[in-house]
């Protein structure tokens, strides 16, 4: 296969099959906690693309060039924590610097995601992942563009939530099911709609 | 012995290397945000925060700024005003004055007050059942509203949906109602009316005229649920002691920077459009004889005449005439008259 057509399915796998929200139930607390606002919706989808595909690139290289060196695969998630943790930091200060109008679009959103499961999730997954042949593990490319993509697949599914909670306040509905019970309703027809991504042969 | 000291070496390697790995890890990491904290700090000014941090947080908007951090951001580099916080009040301007080191103007407390006396369940007049999204915005629109009365409440409470401070409830009878301590006229209910019939007004004024009808007399008493419409007839304009009401389009209106509170108006309107919320609660006026010259000051300036007396003699208050506007009070030059 191509590595177009590599790109391709990653792409369908990340967005749609293995959605991170749906499929995967990681990220699920921004997923219900900031879709009530298209608006920050949107804010939080681009923090968390870019956020995981920082964090792709960062922990790609430490797995590589750290933990596999040196036998500590077992230390994965504390020192994936470390170097997203830290990264996040970082790369807030650098636009809180250099690009003050990013800032004051992201900058809320950054630190709520720091050491957010789903970003965890990305790069956790991205150690094991194989490509379509089933035998070739992803290479750093591989890696950042999946925790990309993922990112796609988050935004998505976090802007058609908040779209819909929007149209669900101007809705006349029981007391007991306004606000949280709906939204939880709601967040689980979804994941059985996009359950119907998995018929798909790609 | 040896083998023992063989394990533990072995036993140390295990540990030890992955320790010091991530431990020199985070030191890595810790040194380069330090660094980074450096080099790329943004200088805010230490006033900013304070101000936020004396700022109720709600986020309001009634200062027209977005959010409380943006207010803060504004009094230091924007000049902005500092008494425009209304849910923080005179307190907070207090507050962010000392910070700033300058003085703060007076803020006026105001209150929410919805200027229609109908819109509940048994006091308003419809024109069609309205059975369509839940809320005032849209209703307006479907045939210019479902009560009769154009200009009047809908009923459908936008105004409490968009209160952030819980301060608007509904009664038994469907009707909002405002409670001024947790009213922080922050103004959200102003513009989430599509009638335009919440005025802020200040929090030491108790008179209000509860219509906004544009409509002429008949009209407006043939739409109005509540039989108590403003039929711009001008009486309580020609009444008022000290000309704060002014009739435009049919429309009575108060001037709450001359209105003294006296509550006369509400007494004189033939349609009982304007509650006074002291009414029958105000101390009368009464007159010290010892102190009394006969300088006929109170006479003058009592707006019903209800005081009496000759030059130099003792005057005296006609109790049931005196509608307790403490004018009198104001204007004695030996403060001789009290309420009572």
């Amino acid at each position: 296969m191509s590595y177009l057509g590599e790109l391709f399915v990653m792409a369908m796998t990340a967005i749609f099959i293995q959605n991170f929200v749906l499929s995967r139930f990681l990220g699920l607390c921004p997923y219900l906690g900031v879709s009530k606002k298209l608006d920050s919706a949107i804010g939080m989808g681009m923090a968390v693309i870019f956020v995981m595909t920082m964090a792709s690139a960062f922990t790609f290289l430490i797995n590589k060039y750290l933990l596999l060196r040196f036998d500590m695969v077992y230390l994965q998630t504390i020192a994936f924590i470390l170097t997203i943790a830290a990264l996040v930091q970082f790369v807030e200060m650098v636009i809180q610097k250099n690009a003050p109008a990013l800032y004051k679009s992201l900058g809320v959103y950054l630190p709520l995601i720091t050491t957010n499961c789903a970003v965890l999730g990305v790069a956790i997954l991205n150690t094991g992942a194989l490509r379509s042949d089933g035998v070739t593990p992803y290479n750093f490319l591989d890696s950042v563009l999946n925790g990309f993509f993922s990112g796609v697949g988050f935004t998505v599914v976090l802007l058609a939530m908040a779209g819909l909670r929007m149209r669900l306040d101007m809705v006349d509905m029981p007391r007991s099911m306004k606000g949280m019970p709906i939204a939880l309703i709601l967040a689980g027809i979804m994941a059985l709609a996009f359950y119907g991504f998995m018929g798909f042969k790609i | 012995m040896s083998l023992i000291i063989l394990e533990s070496t072995a036993l140390l390697g295990t540990i030890g290397i992955p320790v010091l790995i991530i431990g020199a890890l985070g030191l890595i990491f810790g040194l380069v945000l330090a660094i980074a904290s450096k080099v790329f700090e943004v200088k805010i000014d230490p006033r900013v925060e304070d101000i936020i941090s004396v700022l109720p947080g709600a986020n309001c908007g009634a200062c027209g700024l977005a959010g409380c951090a943006g207010y803060a951001d504004q009094i230091v580099h924007g000049g902005e005003a500092v008494n425009k916080c209304a849910p923080g009040g005179a307190a907070t301007a207090a507050l962010i004055a000392n910070i700033m080191g300058v003085s703060a103007d007076a803020m006026q407390q105001k209150v929410a007050v919805i200027h229609c006396s109908s819109g509940g369940h048994d006091n308003t007049k419809w024109k069609y059942n309205y059975e369509g999204v839940n809320s005032c915005k849209a209703a307006v629109n479907v045939a210019g509203g479902p009560n009769s009365c154009p200009w009047g409440c809908l009923g459908l409470n936008d105004c409490q949906a968009a209160c952030a401070f819980d301060a608007i409830s509904v009664d038994a009878n469907g009707m909002r109602v405002i409670d001024f301590d947790k009213c922080t006229a922050c103004g959200a209910c102003v513009k989430a009316c599509p009638r335009g019939l919440i005025q802020l007004v200040p929090i030491n004024r108790n008179v209000y005229i509860k219509c906004s009808s544009k409509d002429k007399g008949p009209e407006a008493k043939s739409v109005c649920g509540s039989t108590h419409p403003c039929i711009g007839c001008g009486i309580c304009s020609r009444k008022c002691p000290v000309q704060a009401i002014t009739i435009t389009d049919n429309l009575a209106r108060i001037d709450y920077d001359k209105c003294i509170n006296c509550g006369l108006c509400a007494t004189v309107c033939p349609t009982k459009a304007i509650q006074d919320l002291l009414a029958g609660c105000r101390k009368k006026a009464e007159i010290d004889p010892e102190s009394c010259i006969g300088c006929t000051i109170c006479a003058k300036v009592c707006p019903v005449s209800a005081i009496s007396g000759e030059v130099k003699q003792l005057h005296v208050v006609d109790k049931d005439v005196c509608i307790g506007c403490e004018r009198c009070v104001a204007k004695c030059p030996k403060k001789a008259i009290e309420m009572v």
